[in-house]
């Protein structure tokens, strides 16, 4: 039996998965200043302190401590509307192919399409609890904002999303199914027009706002409450997952490969295998077309921030970052919009750094490969973030010391799926002239799906 | 502690300018500065930009990236300093990340010491709390150097406490809530934030939104020690990049502003000499 399902018999329960907290007390929780080891804090302009109080204060009393019943309708709304839990399925093809056992966590399954589901959902329950009266966010890929204006509408909240305006035009679907929500897309055009300079442009609107509106972050990023607290919302993915290996395969699997942006998927993948030491846990970033920098330009060709960052201050914490050597923060680059982001949460920061996470890269053309495999091998159409993690499976396979990278039994997350990025795989396919994939010249040439 | 920006308030409402350094080319950007200067400026606080301003409005937000496309960086930002030719104190108004990353050491230290070898007086680090400050707060107690922090109108509690505790040189009272940017009207707001703060021993210089002569004369009469202007003088700048004007003129119509702004809050600090608008 799941925790989820466990919920159903009245089990009080905080945030999802804690009753194991004794169990998995890991070295993870932010400290009482919302640091973890040196990474994390509060690094925002004056006007956001009280809104940041406030909400660190719901967080303790709603979500830690269940206040007014908070986590059972979270949960109860999860299952519901949300369509938890996902299953826990093993890709007969891709273990046959990999000779061990690969299993698929799939947040694809989830409503919408994405594990951003959880997050949005618990932040948007949490706002209409704290009494708030309007939601904003903002969204690279669109997934983020997708699952937000969906949880807004059923909610009955007000709902506006900023999205940088690359990313409108690479991710048009997610578009048009936040406006179909009901919900205000304001397009940004500042720097190169992706998450970063919408996660700033939305902190504006939060400072003038701040009294009545609730802003409903991404990922684990940005100033503390809201690493741990959107962690503590994805980890229902890791409470999932470990419970049905326990269950399906009788014992923990050896490794658990996530793909990682902002973090949430990753932290929400690792969470309740963070204790567990015989798991090997990786953080699979974008490469992108280089793991070179271009400093002059201002520019780096990935968004492989815990491969390649350094230390710094970005949009209110203390974290890794793509930054020149000034501290100027430096554009990012993915073919997937998802991962396209300079920063990386708090959290993921220290765990990488105190090794119990480990960073790897993929870049877009292994990237897109992997997309190709699990779609025409298994069946699913993952989105481009997702086909990284495969791309490591795929390239930690292929190594010598796969046995001891990955183990008998891996779980990959699929973290959402890839309908949205159907137009982006077709283009970069034709341009790429990749040959393991199906042929889309057709498609290319009529403009995509235009 | 700065002496210097303690004169400046000492002798009735300080009027206190910003532009971001490097707007839009070096040379131009010094002229300007010491346009503000002439103008009747008593504090400068001197933007050194950073690519994510996100307690910035739309104006500054641009000045900022104008800056960045000239090829403002810190180290460039000491030389403009040195090369400026003022009388007013100045102030370093940046993020810190910036401050956090510069030298060979992570942390405040090398960065407050260079300011401080180039004559700067102070800082304004908005995404800096009070909460966050006390690595900066040594470096600036070491070299000193003041650092100003900004009073939100939502500001309150234990928070106001602590930045009670760390305020040195004056303390920026946010006049609303939101980014910088110029606007119509001055904010009931900075009445009530004034109040809140009637006996700190700091100057209380008010700023956001303050576009005119008259909005500076009503803060002051209101209550203020100082005014801070911002986007209303960037504003002219980008009017200047824009219509590629020549410096020079764009200097001249930055130090008339200056001056109707600084002879707004002189007069705000003198009620009885005001001038009754005529009724309409």
């Amino acid at each position: 039996m799941t925790e989820l399902e466990a919920s159903d018999d009245g089990t009080e329960r905080t945030p999802a998965g804690r009753e194991n907290e004794t169990e998995h007390e890991g070295d993870d929780r932010p400290l009482e200043d919302g640091s973890f080891g040196r990474f994390g804090g509060q690094y925002v302009p004056e006007a956001l302190m009280p809104a940041l109080e406030e909400l660190e204060d719901a967080y303790r009393r709603y979500v830690l401590a269940n206040e007014d019943g908070f986590m059972d309708e979270f949960r109860q709304r999860l299952r519901d509307f949300g369509g938890r839990p996902t299953p826990l399925q093993r890709a007969d093809r891709l273990s046959e192919r990999y000779d061990r056992d690969v299993y698929l966590k799939r947040e694809d399954l989830v409503h919408g399409g994405a594990h951003k589901l959880n997050n949005a959902l618990g932040q948007v329950l949490l706002a209409k609890y704290m009494g708030k009266e309007r939601i904003i966010a903002e969204t690279g890929a669109g997934q983020h904002g997708t699952a937000t204006a969906m949880a807004a509408a059923h909610l009955d909240m007000p709902c506006e999303i900023y999205m940088g305006r690359t990313d409108v035009n690479r991710q048009r679907p997610n578009v048009f199914r936040m406006r179909i929500n009901g919900a205000e897309v304001n397009p940004v055009d500042a720097g190169r027009g992706t998450l970063k300079e919408a996660i700033s442009e939305t902190m504006r609107d939060w400072s003038q706002t701040v009294e009545n509106t609730h802003y409903v972050i991404g990922s684990v990023v940005g100033p503390h409450p809201f690493p741990a607290m959107v962690r503590d919302f994805q980890s229902v993915i890791s409470e999932e997952a470990r419970d049905q290996c326990l269950e399906q395969i009788g014992s923990l699997p050896d490794s658990v490969l996530a793909c990682a942006g902002g973090g949430s998927n990753t932290m929400g993948a690792f969470h309740h295998f963070t204790a567990d030491e015989s798991v090997s846990l990786y953080a699979v970033e974008a490469g992108g077309s280089s793991l070179e920098v271009d400093e002059d330009a201002g520019v780096a060709p990935n968004s492989a921030t815990l491969s390649t960052g350094t230390e710094g201050v970005l949009h209110g914490a203390r974290t890794h970052l793509l930054q020149d050597s000034h501290g100027q923060i430096m554009e990012s680059h993915s073919v997937s919009a998802g991962l396209d982001y300079a920063g990386v949460g708090p959290e993921l920061a220290h765990l990488v750094e105190s090794d119990r996470v480990t960073p790897v890269t993929v870049d877009d053309d292994a990237a897109l490969e992997a997309f190709h495999r699990l779609s025409t091998e298994e069946g699913i159409i993952p989105a481009l973030e997702t086909a990284h993690a495969f791309g490591f499976l795929h390239e930690a396979a292929g190594r010598d010391d796969a046995d001891e990278v990955l183990g008998d039994s891996v779980v990959v997350t699929v973290s959402g799926r890839g309908d949205k990025d159907l137009e982006t795989v077709i283009e970069e396919t034709e341009k790429r002239g990749l040959e393991a994939a199906p042929d889309l010249s057709v498609f290319a040439k009529e403009g995509g799906l235009r | 502690m700065s002496e210097r920006i303690d004169a400046a308030f000492a002798d009735g409402p300080a009027f206190v300018p910003y532009l971001a350094a490097g707007d839009p080319t070096y040379e131009a950007s010094l002229e300007y500065v010491e346009a503000l200067d002439r103008g009747g400026a008593d504090v400068i606080e001197l933007g050194l930009p950073f690519s994510e301003p996100i307690a910035e409005g739309p104006t500054i937000q641009e000045a900022v990236i104008r800056a960045l496309e000239g090829g403002m960086t810190p180290e460039r930002f000491f030389e403009f300093v040195e090369d400026l030719e003022v009388e007013a104190p100045l102030v370093c108004m940046t993020y810190y990340n910036l401050i956090y990353q510069f030298g060979e050491e992570r942390g405040p230290r090398p960065f407050v010491e260079r300011a401080a070898e180039v004559g700067l007086e102070g800082f304004v680090v908005p995404d800096l709390p009070a909460e966050e400050a006390d690595p900066l707060r040594d470096a600036c107690d070491e070299f000193g150097l003041d650092l100003i922090f900004i009073v939100a109108p939502t500001t309150r509690g234990e928070h106001l406490d602590r930045m009670r505790e760390h305020v040195s040189g004056y303390v920026y009272v946010q006049a609303r809530l939101g980014t910088t940017g110029a606007r119509e009207d001055v904010s009931d707001q900075t009445n009530a934030s004034l109040e809140r703060l009637a006996d700190w021993d700091v100057p209380k210089a008010v700023g956001f939104g303050i576009k005119t002569g008259e909005h500076a004369e009503r803060i002051v009469a209101s209550g203020a020690d100082g005014i801070i202007v911002g986007s209303a003088l960037v504003d002219i700048v980008a009017e200047g990049h824009e219509n590629d004007e020549p410096t020079a003129e764009t200097a001249a119509r930055l130090e008339t502003k200056a001056r109707e702004l600084a002879e707004g809050a002189a007069r705000g600090a003198n009620p009885e000499n005001v001038p009754q608008p005529e009724q309409p």
